[in-house]
Formats: C-alpha cells, sequence, structure tokens
C-alpha cells in the first residue's frame, strides 16, 4: 500500500526538478596519518597509493545511489588528514610533490577536489606547517584541483598573530603565482579559526585526526527550496511562522542528506561521518543564500535586517536538521560566499553589500568572509586585518569563522573576475584604505578569551 | 532481492499511458503494488508503488526501460527508490 501521498512525490520532484535540491558534496575523508616519510617524494607515492586506493569506488558508487534515489549528488570529493602533520617527519621542507601527488590522485578519482594541504598554526609553527605554509603558492598555482587550509586561530589558544601575519603575505603570493587567471589559486586557500575537522565542503576540507580511517562525510544544499517556501507564503506571514517553514524544509532536505550519507557509507564499505547542515549556494539562478534573505524581506541582501534574517534562517535550518540527523557535523552553518551566490553578487554590484556588512554576517553564520574579491594592490597587513577580524569574531563567540580572500592582481574596486564553474565570478569590492599595518606587525598571540575558560 | 520503489508519472493526458507503462513494468518484472492516478487540466498524473525484483532485472535496467517508454509516449517518467520520501517525509 502506498504510504506516500502522491502530494508528498511531486514536492520531492519539484525539489528536485525545479528548486535545484540537491547533495552537494559527498566527500570521503581518509586518514593518511600512515603515509608519513622521510622525503617528501616517497611521501607522496604513499599519499597516492593510499587515496586512489580508498577512493575507488567513490565516484560509481554516488552515481548509482543518485539514480536510483532521484538526488543530485552535485560534488564528490576527498579530504585528506592534514599535509603538515604528516609531513614533519619529512627532510625536504618542499611540500608541492605533495601537492602534486593529491591533485593526480583526485583526477584518478574522478573528483573535482581534494582538500588537506592543510595546517593547524593556531599556537605555534612547527616544522611540517613551516614547510607547508612555504609551499601554499607553487603548490595551489601548479594543481588544478588541490584546496588548502590554515588554522590560525581557536578559541582555546587566542589568535596567533604571526600566523595571520604570514597567511595574508601566502595569498599575496599565491595571487601573483596565479596572475594570468584571475588569482585563482586563493579561492582554493582558507585561512580559519576553530577549524572543524569534518568539514566535507571545499576549500576547507580536511580529515581530522580523531576520524576513522576512512569516512564519508555529506554536505546537503537547498537554498532554492527554502527561498521557495518562504517566496510561497503570504506577506504578512510574521517571522514565527517563516522559522517553521523553514525547520520543516530543512528536516527533508536533511533526510536526504542522511539518507545519502548512510547508503554511501554502506556501499563502500567505510564509517559514516556527518551530514552538514550548511546550505551551499551555487552561481546558478535561484540557488542563491541572497535570494533567500530577500524573500524574508530585505530589498536588497545588505539592506538593515539582513544580519537579523540570516540570524533566524541559519538557526531554524540548525533546529530543522537537528531532527533529520544524529550525525550533525561540519560547518553546519548557512554560507554566504560572493562570487559562488548570484545574489550577493547582484547586491555588491547595486552597492547594497559590502566587506563590512559581509563581517557582521559572519557573526551569525558560518564562513561569512567568503570568495571576496579585493582589488590587487591590497597591502598583505590589510588582508591581515580582515583575516583577524573575522578570527576575532570566530574565536570571542566559540564558533568557526574563514576567511577566502582573493586580490585579484592587477585589478581595481568595481572590476570583474571570472574563475567559472562552481567559484563563479565577481565585482571586485572596496576596501578600507585606513592601514591596519600598525597594529598587524605587532605580532604575537591574542590570548584566549576569558569565555575558553570552561573546565 | 526484492526492492520498493515509486514511479511518478507526468505529462498530457493520452490514450494507452497506463498500458504503455504497465506493459514495461511486467516485461521487467516489476510488481504493482499500488496506483494512484489523476487528471487536473488535462495533465495526467500518476504515482505507483512497485516491487522490482533486483536479482533478475537489476534497478538501472527497469530505469532504461521506463526512459525508453517516457520517450515512446512523451512522459515524464521517475522510478526512485521508495526510502527516499519515507526519510523525507516521515519522522
Amino acid at each position: 500500500m502506498l504510504h506516500i501521498s502522491p502530494e508528498e512525490i511531486v514536492e520531492t520532484l519539484v525539489m528536485v526538478q525545479q528548486q535545484h535540491l540537491d547533495i552537494r558534496t559527498v566527500t570521503l575523508g581518509i586518514s593518511i596519518g600512515d603515509c608519513g616519510a622521510d622525503t617528501s617524494d616517497e611521501m607522496a607515492r604513499r599519499l597516492y597509493e593510499k587515496v586512489t586506493r580508498a577512493a575507488r569506488e567513490l565516484v560509481p558508487v554516488c552515481e548509482a545511489i543518485e539514480r536510483e534515489y532521484g538526488i543530485p549528488i552535485r560534488n564528490k570529493r576527498i579530504s585528506v588528514s592534514p599535509v603538515a602533520v604528516v609531513a614533519g617527519r619529512c627532510a625536504s621542507d618542499d611540500l608541492a610533490p605533495v601537492a602534486a601527488a593529491m591533485d593526480r590522485a583526485a583526477e584518478a578519482s574522478g573528483v573535482d577536489f581534494i582538500g588537506g594541504f592543510s595546517a593547524l598554526v593556531h599556537k605555534g609553527v612547527g616544522a611540517g606547517d613551516d614547510a607547508l605554509i612555504r609551499s601554499i603558492p607553487e603548490a595551489l598555482a601548479t594543481t588544478q584541483r588541490v584546496c588548502s587550509s590554515v588554522n590560525v586561530a581557536s578559541t582555546r589558544a587566542g589568535i596567533n598573530m604571526d600566523a595571520v601575519a604570514r597567511m595574508a603575505h601566502t595569498v599575496k603570493a599565491t595571487a601573483e603565482l596565479t596572475a594570468a587567471a584571475d588569482s585563482i589559486g586563493c579561492a582554493k586557500l582558507v585561512v580559519f579559526a576553530n577549524m572543524v575537522e569534518d568539514n566535507p565542503f571545499m576549500a576547507g576540507a580536511v580529515h581530522g585526526s580523531g576520524e576513522a580511517d576512512v569516512v564519508v562525510n555529506v554536505g546537503i544544499s537547498g537554498p532554492g527550496v527554502v527561498r521557495a517556501v518562504i517566496a510561497a507564503m503570504p506577506d504578512d506571514a510574521d517571522l514565527t511562522a517563516v522559522a517553521e517553514a523553514i525547520k520543516a524544509t530543512s528536516f527533508k532536505i536533511t533526510r536526504a542528506g542522511e539518507l545519502v550519507a548512510r547508503e554511501a557509507a554502506r556501499r563502500l564499505g567505510v564509517a559514516m561521518g556527518i551530514v552538514d547542515l550548511s546550505l551551499a549556494p551555487t552561481p546558478a539562478e535561484g540557488d542563491s543564500v541572497a535570494d533567500i534573505l530577500e524573500a524574508m524581506g530585505v530589498e536588497r541582501c545588505g539592506a538593515p535586517g539582513t544580519t537579523t534574517a540570516l540570524a533566524l534562517l541559519n538557526d531554524a535550518v540548525k533546529k530543522g536538521g537537528a531532527m533529520g540527523t544524529s550525525s550533525i557535523g561540519g560547518l553546519s552553518g548557512a554560507f554566504i560566499p560572493v562570487s559562488e551566490d548570484a545574489g550577493m553578487v547582484r547586491a555588491v554590484e547595486c552597492g547594497a553589500l559590502n566587506l563590512e556588512k559581509l563581517e557582521a554576517m559572519t557573526a551569525v553564520c558560518s564562513v561569512g568572509l567568503d570568495m571576496i574579491a579585493l582589488p590587487g594592490d591590497t597591502p598583505a597587513e590589510t588582508i591581515a586585518g580582515i583575516i583577524s577580524d573575522a578570527c576575532a569574531i570566530g574565536v570571542i563567540n566559540n564558533k568557526t569563522t574563514a576567511a577566502r580572500l582573493i586580490p585579484a592582481v592587477g585589478k581595481k574596486a568595481g572590476d570583474h573576475v571570472s574563475w567559472g564553474g562552481l567559484l563563479g565570478a565577481a565585482p571586485v569590492m572596496d576596501v578600507s584604505s585606513w592601514s591596519s599595518a600598525r597594529l598587524i606587525r605587532r605580532g604575537g598571540r591574542m590570548p584566549a578569551p576569558l569565555g575558553s575558560l570552561r573546565n | 532481492m526484492n526492492t520498493r520503489a515509486i514511479l511518478s508519472v507526468l505529462g498530457a493526458d493520452r490514450v494507452g499511458i497506463v498500458a504503455a507503462i504497465s506493459a514495461a513494468l511486467a516485461e521487467k518484472g516489476v510488481n504493482i503494488e499500488d496506483i494512484r492516478q489523476s487528471i487536473i487540466s488535462g495533465i495526467f498524473s500518476m504515482t505507483m508503488l512497485v516491487t522490482v525484483d533486483e536479482g533478475t532485472h537489476p534497478f538501472e535496467e527497469v530505469q532504461a526501460r521506463l526512459a525508453e517508454v517516457a520517450e515512446e509516449i512523451g512522459m515524464q517518467i521517475t522510478l526512485q527508490r521508495e526510502d527516499v520520501f519515507r526519510f523525507m517525509h516521515r519522522v
């Protein structure tokens, strides 16, 4: 007997076919803890073998699940343990061969991105971390699929301001080395506070040390579905009703993610990791978080009230999602990348949305300063100031924040850059011309806040 | 292995839709357990609960046959495992 009503069946079909419901990513997390070696070439060889062996069935399994369940899985990806941790044993301080092996392994496995060219330096920089950070510009300039992330702050440790400054220079160097492609290298480099160890989304995906050897993590999506639900509500529906509608929708989206995660883990014979409840936009029209905020009632994303709308959205998504899975993890907060969200791009172009408003929005979602193109001549100290501001919000509020900034070489505010595909295109945003240099040059560590003393 | 699945059909009404689809299902050993069907403003809508015997005809093979039928009769036909609806619409 049919226990599902025809209306519910049609609702699911409409979600997929008209409102862009999909699973944004199935990310296979792979430990490379056993790939350490005395040379980077040997480490690269071991890494390639481990990754390609573990991920051999990833794409075929995901494609079968897509077909059988009728829910598209947009991206299949891989994350590995932070390379810096494993690289500590290497005598060489050039880890570019390891990045090249990651790139080849990703290509051989049929995935578009591989994350984990990463280091955690929120308290200090070890030998492996130093080599990794030094290798980032070349690694990102000479590979297609490798993503890099560096954690420079945590609520328990405070902000490593020396690492912030170093990462600002690394961002600039990466921009220079990839200048011919609108500094695309920086689109694959994210600087974190409170990095999580089970994030399935790029560019920040890594496989943490507390994880099983191989796990499946799933990132849901569905901004288009949420927008459609809100747009269908009467104009005078109050915000409690709006929150309720978002919760109900989030539950359904999360259940699709939970089903895919369970099934992918079962078929791959590995542990199921987490379901990340982040609403992740794409450049496709209608698949936008900014559009949701505008459907809620701000004329343009960035108008006063935007932070309120985003806070409500973020919270309601979690509340609905929490009923849908017992394995919440990753970032689990709405993403507001500029270039990857057509509504955000529109809001920047018409002057409604600026860098300062994005920083405020960061306080109520995750990864707020994301995919932001800056003028190519933005000083490194200014970039460091922007990164440390994002970190301060994360550290004080005990949450993940991040910055993915692209100082596009040769571009000035108002110009356009385009990276294509999921990375999208964006206007170059205006940056404050007031200097942060004296603060940044002080270096040292911003101590952990009082709120970190929880024991 | 028997797999429960939902078949949904949508498109302009015409003669022979149910006949074409049920013939293809029978050919692939698929059992129909329940059918709901309606026509609203000339749009034909049908949902079926079916059981696919994957031991003799894999899910993919049944989907491929239905894609041919969809092409022949000009309808949108989707076959999905039932779990996806149960997961999304039931606590």
